[in-house]
């Protein structure tokens, strides 16, 4: 039964997918890591894969990887789950957890900055790799364990961030900071930060469609670390990363993203380096909606 | 142990809630859509100051066409290929939006109607948001319901 019900639901989730009419987009900015005050347009589902190929001193090199996918329940709220899993060279290869993740816009109209509350769950284990965010100690020897040892470790954890955006002559600039509550097993806050700053190559759209419009391409810089927590706040024993980034946004709806990250401490892991390919399907809402009631 | 049966069921109730949200939040849309008018009312609440903008690309020839891909890209998904209107949101080829000046217009494309469901569209860059306003501007208005022909 149980099976029937798992294929159910992923027969359920292509349908609703491929039934979902695909439009062209574009804008997605080159952010990894930092966050800016857009929300998924009401309806779109976003599909996306990141991964992140990590160097290790007293360890092996990993790849991480990680599955997104994002819906715009309103045009206020977009929730998001995450599923992650990595790869150790020379060890082996785990599923690492899951992260749900929501953002609420508070503000009705545009501002002089424009604040958007995010609130995360996760239930991952100690082998997680993905360093989608740099959160209190967290430094590049916590990483170097085997994934059988590493893997005993599971947090459940609450993720809050104030994500801070601003438009200024073509260029965002947004500034996210973070503070974690470790859960299961319990344990003091952890604080960290990522701050970015991106521009479109062309700000004009050009008349005709095109793949290698200057508009098409955005780059940009993030910035990201740790804070230490409330037991031992500040930058001692944190690790920080400089990430420049590129995105390209396909008309035909596809964004690609390269990033790499380099480490600015001795904590920090040398390089991260970071791609991702996205695809939003709008109408996925109303798909899945006819799924349950039938057309009308 | 128990760590990951409490998993698996939050995970199950992350996904039973996403469900419903998915289906209530068209089905909210639906409704409107079916037994409600819009209004064309937050146009009016554009500040002076912004109603007052001239739009930098009116003189720019390309901006039309460009706002067409624009449109095409971003808009016609809810608003319809011609603006004419669909399910989710209200026609622009009315007499209020006609009417409204091109400042009118890109402070609303800036700021959205969030709670009614269109989104801020600030992510374009300015330049992009006035090509779209030259492209809504030459949008041709319906004609009028032609008058019943008088029986015979």
């Amino acid at each position: 039964m149980n099976c029937f019900l798992k294929i159910g639901f992923i027969a359920g989730f292509l349908a609703a997918v491929l039934a979902a009419p695909l439009r062209l987009r574009g804008q997605e900015s080159p952010y990894i890591v930092t966050y800016g005050h857009y929300l998924e347009e009401p309806g779109s589902l976003e599909v996306e894969y990141f991964s992140t190929l990590g160097t290790q001193r007293g360890g092996h090199d990993f790849h991480a990887g990680w599955l997104e996918l994002e819906y715009g329940a309103k045009a206020w709220w977009t929730t998001e789950l995450y599923l992650d899993g990595q790869t150790t060279f020379h060890d082996s290869t785990v599923f690492t957890g899951f992260r749900w993740e929501n953002r609420l816009r508070l503000l009705q109209h545009e501002h002089f900055i424009n604040p958007v509350l995010y609130i995360e769950y996760e239930q991952i284990s100690e082998a997680d790799k993905i360093v989608k965010e740099v959160e209190g100690h967290d430094v590049e020897a916590g990483h170097g364990e085997p994934n059988a040892i590493l893997r005993q470790g599971h947090n459940h954890e609450l993720e809050l961030k104030l994500l801070l955006s601003k438009n200024l002559k073509g260029w965002n600039v947004a500034v996210n900071p973070l503070a974690t509550k470790p859960l299961l097993p319990s344990g003091p806050w952890e604080f960290g930060y990522a701050v970015g700053a991106s521009r479109p190559l062309a700000l004009k759209a050009s008349a005709q469609k095109c793949n290698f419009c200057r508009e098409n391409f955005s780059a940009g810089v993030e910035m990201y670390g740790g804070l230490g927590d409330t037991v031992s706040p500040g930058l001692h024993e944190t690790s920080h990363y400089l990430a420049p980034a590129v995105a390209w946004n396909l008309p035909a709806g596809w964004t690609f993203r390269v990033s790499p990250s380099f480490g600015l401490n001795d904590n920090s892991h040398r390089l991260l380096m970071r791609w991702g390919v996205s695809r939003e399907f709008s109408g996925f809402g109303e798909a899945v909606s006819k799924l349950f009631r039938g057309r009308p | 142990m128990s760590g990951m049966k409490t998993g698996v069921l939050v995970l199950g109730g992350l996904l039973s809630s996403a469900s419903l949200i998915l289906a209530q939040a068209d089905d909210s849309k639906a409704r409107k859509s079916t037994d409600a008018r819009y209004d064309y009312g937050e146009l009016s609440k554009a500040p002076e100051k912004a109603r007052s903008r001239r739009n930098p690309m009116a003189a720019d020839e390309t901006a039309v066409a460009a706002g067409s891909k624009l449109f095409e890209q971003h808009c016609a998904e809810c608003h319809g290929p011609t603006g004419g209107g669909g399910k989710k949101a209200p026609s622009l080829v009315v007499p209020e939006v006609h009417e409204a000046s091109p400042g009118t217009l890109f402070w609303l494309l800036t700021n959205g109607v969030v709670r009614r469901g269109m989104p801020v569209w600030s992510k374009l860059p300015e330049a992009q948001r006035w090509q779209l306003v030259r492209y809504l501007q030459t949008l041709k208005m319906d004609p009028p319901p032609a008058a019943a022909p008088e029986a015979k």
